[in-house]
C-alpha cells in the first residue's frame, strides 16, 4: 500500500472499508487477465457489500478467466477530503489500482438516491462523468440495477445499461468491450453493437423530443437500436451462477451475514410496489439447492446468522421444509436463522416458534395503509382480521415489540384513511392487552409513516405525489390521533420521498439536475447527513426544471413516458387496467389464485410462470 | 487455557479491535474449530486478547487466549487457521499457558519514522531520547499534569532505515502507568518540534514479562 494512503488511513474513521483484503475477495493475476472490471456501489461499503446483486455479480464475473472484476464503493466524506487533497483517485479494493485506468466501469444502481454518488465516484476517478466526453471506448461505464427501469435521468452518464437480471447480459456486453478492444473498435462503433444484445439500452442512440407542455413526445432510436428493450431474466434459477462463497467484510455491515435468496418476482401484486412488477415473473430456486448453497455459504464464511431473502418469504412454497432443512443443520452449529419480509396475513405460530428457537428479534408488519378501503385501493391483501391475528400469534408467543409501517399521501386516502392507522394501532394494543403472554414487561408498538412515492411501471406510475405541506397535515393529524403512550409514532421527511419521486420518473433532462447538485457538492443522498433539500431545490431550478412537475403532476393516460421504451414483461395496459381498478377499490387476487395475464410470462420460453 | 500468538500485519493493520473480535470468531468457525460459548441469555464465544491493538499499529506479537469445546491438537492449529485467514493475519503459534496477561510488563516496539522535507541523523534522536528526564505535559478531561516518560522505555535505538526514514525500537512500558508508542513519538512534538516526524507507523515486535523475557 503506497504510504500516501496509508497515512490518510490513520485518519480517517472506520479505515478497513477502504483497504480490501478481506477473505474470500478474488485477486488475480493483472498481466494475465484481458479485461478489469470496476464493480462500482454508489453507496458506502457497509450497504454495498450487504447487496446480495454485488455479490452475485462479483462471482459470475470472476467466474470468467480472463476477467477481474473488482470492487469499488463511494468514500465518506472524510475519505473523500483527503482522497482529493492527496490527489489519489478512486481506486478497487482488490489491487489498489485506480479504476480510471479500468477497462469497464460498471455501477450497481439499486435506488435513486444514490445517482449523485456516481457523478462524484466518476470525478474522483478522474473520469469525466459525461458519457460525451468519455471519447475513447474504455473505460466503458454502465449500469444496472432496479433504478435503471427509468434510465432516462442517468442518461447523459452512461455509455449503456443493462435491464433485468445481470448475470448473463453482464457477461455478454463484457464480452463484447473485450472483443472491441481486442479489434480496435472506436467508441460509436462498440455502442452501436452493444445495443443489439437483448437487455442493453444505449441512451446515446435514442432522441427525446418534448411538446410545449414540456412532457415527452417521442423517444426515437437510431442506428439500429430497438424501438423497446426487453430486460433479461434467467429462466432456470437454478442453473444460473449463485455464490458457494461470499466476501467477509473484516468490519462491521449493515447485513452482516448469509444472504440466501430463495425467489425472484412476487405474486401479490401490491399497486404501489415496483419491485412485485419490475421483477416478474417469478421463479425459485430449489429447496434442495437451497440447502447446499447454505451449507457451502456457511462453512466457508464463519457467519452465524443466515437469512432468506425475496419480496415476501411467506409466500415460497415449502418455507417449512426449508427452514426445518436449515435449523438442523444451524441449531447444533450455533447458528441463527431470520426470516424477513413475513406477511401479516400468513404468519404462522409454528413459523414464529422455528425461528424464535435460535433467537427472537422484533418483528415488523407493514400494512401499509389503515383502512381496508385503502387496503383494496392498494392491493395489499391483508385484512385487519388476519393482520390482529398474526399480531395475537406474536404477543401470544412473547413478542412485545412491533413495528408497523405505512404510507402517507396513497392515492385516493381521505382523512379518515389517516385515523384509521392510529384506530389500528389501537387495536393492535388492544390485542396485546388481550392476549399478551407476559404483560409484565410491557409493549412497545411503533407506527413509522413516510411519504408514497409513485414509481414508474405500477399501476400508480400516472398518479400526482401529494405535496409536502399537505404530508406534514396529514402527519399532524395521525400524530393528534395516537394517544397511548405504549405506541411510537414516526415520520420520515418528505423531503427526500419529493426528491425520489422526481428522479424516478424523471426525464433525460433531469440529469443536469444531478450535474448542479453534483457540482454544489452533493452526494451520498441517502444519507440524512449530507442529504440538503435547498440544494437539490436550486439544482432544479438552474437546469430550468421544476421537480413538481416530475413528482406531482399527475400524468394522462395517453402520456408518453420516458420509461416505456423500457419492457419489462408487464404490459402498460395492464397497469392501467389495474390503476381503474384501484379507482374502484376492487382486489386483484394474487397470481396463484388466478393469472391475470400481467405480460411477464411472456419473458418465459421454456417453464410457467412461478414453477 | 489455550493460547494463540499471531500476527497482525500489512492491510489488515487497519482492522479495528471489535472488528478484530468478529473476524477471529469467523476464522476459528472456518477452520472447524467450535470455540467455547458463555452460559447466559446472550451466549458469545470465550476470546480474550491481551492488548488492544489500536487502528493502524502492526503486530507480530498478538495473544489471544480461547477455549475449544472439545480437545484439539494445538501444533495443527495455526496452519488450520492460516487456511481461513484474512489477508495480513497470520497464526505463529498455539500452546497451553496459564500465565496471566497481567503479567505481561513491557513491549517491544519499533517506530518507523517519515520527514518529508527535512532530514535528520539518529543521533539527533537519540541525544533527545538519552536525557535525563523527559517530562511531558499528560492531559486528562479534567487537568493537565506533568509526566517524566523517562522511566516508561528503556533499550531505545534509532538507525537510518533509507531516504528520510528513522526506525526507531525501544521496550515500553505496560500496566500502570503505560507509555504507548504513539505517546513516544509524541515527545518530540511537544518538546522538539523541529524532530517531529511527518508520519510515524508502529509495530508491536515482542511482549516482554517482569524478568525481561518473551511473555507467552
Amino acid at each position: 500500500m503506497e504510504q500516501k494512503l496509508e497515512r490518510i488511513l490513520s485518519r480517517v474513521q472506520k479505515p478497513a472499508r477502504y483497504t480490501g483484503g478481506e477473505y474470500n475477495e478474488i485477486v488475480k493475476d493483472k498481466s494475465a487477465v484481458d479485461l478489469r472490471v470496476a464493480f462500482c456501489f454508489p453507496d458506502t461499503y457497509e450497504i454495498g457489500m450487504s447487496n446480495l446483486g454485488l455479490q452475485i455479480l462479483y462471482g459470475a464475473i470472476n467466474r470468467e478467466p480472463e476477467m477481474w472484476c473488482e470492487r469499488c464503493f463511494a468514500p465518506w466524506g472524510d475519505m473523500e477530503e483527503e482522497l482529493r487533497r492527496e490527489k489519489i483517485p478512486l481506486y478497487a479494493l482488490e489491487s489498489g489500482d485506480p479504476i480510471g485506468d479500468f477497462d469497464v466501469i460498471a455501477f450497481s444502481l439499486g435506488y435513486e438516491m444514490a445517482y449523485t454518488s456516481v457523478l462524484n465516484m466518476l470525478e474522483l476517478a478522474g473520469v469525466p462523468y459525461r458519457a460525451s466526453e468519455r471519447k475513447e471506448l474504455t473505460p466503458v461505464v454502465f449500469a444496472g440495477g432496479t433504478s435503471c427501469v427509468n434510465p432516462e435521468p442517468m442518461a447523459d452518464f452512461l455509455d449503456f445499461c443493462v435491464l433485468g437480471e445481470g448475470e448473463e447480459a453482464d457477461i455478454e456486453a463484457l464480452r463484447l468491450v473485450e472483443r472491441a478492444k481486442k479489434e480496435g473498435w472506436d467508441k460509436p462503433r462498440f455502442l452501436r453493437e452493444v445495443s443489439k444484445i437483448p437487455g442493453v439500452y444505449v441512451p446515446s442512440l435514442y432522441t427525446p423530443e418534448y411538446g410545449e407542455d414540456g412532457t415527452l413526445r417521442a423517444l426515437t432510436p437510431r442506428d439500429g437500436a430497438p424501438e423497446r428493450v426487453t430486460k433479461r431474466i434467467i429462466e432456470d434459477l437454478d442453473s444460473a451462477f449463485y455464490p458457494d462463497r461470499a466476501i467477509v467484510p473484516s468490519t462491521e455491515i449493515v447485513h452482516d451475514r448469509v444472504v440466501l435468496e430463495l425467489f425472484r418476482g412476487c405474486v401479490r401484486g401490491c399497486r404501489f410496489c415496483q419491485a412485485g412488477f419490475a421483477y416478474r415473473p417469478v421463479r425459485r430456486h430449489g429447496t434442495e439447492f437451497l440447502l447446499e448453497k447454505a451449507k457451502s455459504l456457511l462453512e466457508s464464511s464463519g457467519y452465524e446468522e443466515i437469512t432468506l431473502s425475496s419480496l415476501s418469504t411467506s409466500d415460497f412454497k415449502g418455507l417449512g421444509e426449508l427452514t426445518d432443512g436449515l435449523l438442523d443443520w444451524c441449531e447444533p452449529r450455533r447458528i441463527s436463522l431470520s426470516l424477513p419480509s413475513l406477511r401479516a396475513d400468513n404468519f404462522s405460530m409454528d413459523l414464529m416458534e422455528r425461528v424464535q428457537k435460535v433467537r427472537k428479534s422484533g418483528l415488523t408488519f407493514a400494512p401499509e395503509a389503515g383502512s381496508q378501503r385503502l387496503r383494496d385501493v392498494i392491493n395489499k391483501n391483508v385484512t385487519e382480521e388476519e393482520l390482529l391475528n398474526s399480531c395475537r400469534v406474536a404477543f401470544e408467543g412473547g413478542w412485545n415489540t412491533l413495528k408497523l409501517y405505512f404510507m402517507l399521501g396513497l392515492p385516493t386516502e381521505t382523512d379518515e384513511d389517516v385515523i384509521a392507522i392510529a384506530k389500528l394501532a389501537n387495536k393492535v394494543l388492544y390485542t396485546w392487552r388481550q392476549y399478551a403472554s407476559n404483560k409484565a414487561r410491557g409493549v412497545k408498538i411503533t407506527v413509522s409513516t413516510s411519504m408514497f412515492v409513485p414509481k414508474p411501471h405500477t399501476p400508480f406510475q400516472w398518479e400526482a405525489q401529494v405535496g409536502t405541506e399537505e404530508y406534514l397535515r396529514r402527519v399532524r393529524l395521525l400524530r393528534d390521533n395516537i394517544t397511548s403512550k405504549s405506541i411510537t409514532y414516526n415520520w420520515h421527511s418528505p423531503e427526500v420521498s419529493l426528491i425520489e419521486a422526481a428522479l424516478s420518473r424523471g426525464d433525460r433532462r433531469v440529469g443536469k439536475a444531478l450535474e448542479n447538485v453534483h457540482a454544489a457538492g452533493g452526494r451520498l443522498d441517502s444519507w440524512s447527513d449530507y442529504f440538503d433539500f435547498e440544494r437539490w431545490l436550486r439544482a432544479f431550478s438552474d437546469a430550468g426544471l421544476e421537480p413538481g412537475f416530475y413528482a406531482s403532476r399527475e400524468r394522462g393516460e395517453d402520456e408518453v413516458f420516458p420509461w416505456d421504451v423500457i419492457d419489462l414483461g408487464v404490459r402498460k395496459s395492464y397497469l392501467l387496467r389495474e390503476r381503474h381498478e384501484a379507482y374502484a377499490g376492487r382486489v386483484t387476487p394474487d397470481c396463484r389464485v388466478k393469472c391475470m395475464g400481467c405480460g411477464a410470462n411472456c419473458l418465459l420460453e421454456g417453464r410457467k410462470c412461478d414453477e | 487455557m489455550s493460547r494463540l500468538l499471531f500476527k497482525k500485519e500489512g492491510r489488515a493493520k487497519f482492522i479495528s479491535h471489535l472488528d478484530l473480535m468478529r473476524t477471529m470468531q469467523r476464522v476459528f468457525i472456518r477452520a472447524g474449530v467450535k470455540i467455547k460459548h458463555t452460559e447466559g441469555f446472550n451466549p458469545h464465544p470465550y476470546m480474550n486478547f491481551a492488548m488492544p491493538l489500536p487502528v493502524g499499529t502492526e503486530s507480530v506479537c498478538e495473544l489471544m487466549d480461547f477455549e475449544t469445546d472439545a480437545p484439539i491438537d494445538l501444533a495443527a492449529l495455526p496452519a488450520a487457521l492460516n487456511a481461513v485467514c484474512p489477508e495480513g493475519i497470520e497464526a505463529l503459534e498455539a500452546f497451553d499457558s496459564d500465565n496471566k496477561f497481567k503479567y505481561i510488563k513491557w513491549l517491544d516496539i519499533e517506530a518507523r519514522l517519515f520527514y518529508y522535507n527535512k532530514v535528520h541523523r539518529p543521533e539527533e534522536l537519540m541525544s533527545f531520547y538519552g536525557a535525563e528526564s523527559i517530562i511531558m505535559e499528560k492531559r486528562t478531561k479534567r487537568s493537565v499534569s506533568q509526566v517524566d516518560i523517562k522511566p516508561l522505555f528503556t533499550g531505545l535505538t534509532v538507525e537510518a532505515a533509507g531516504d528520510g526514514e528513522l526506525l526507531l525500537k525501544a521496550r515500553l512500558a505496560v500496566g500502570e502507568p503505560a507509555l504507548s508508542p504513539a505517546q513516544l513519538i509524541s515527545a518530540l512534538s511537544q518538546i522538539s518540534p523541529e524532530l517531529a516526524p511527518d508520519y510515524a507507523a508502529f509495530k508491536r515486535r515482542e511482549v516482554i514479562d517482569k524478568d525481561m523475557n518473551p511473555f507467552r
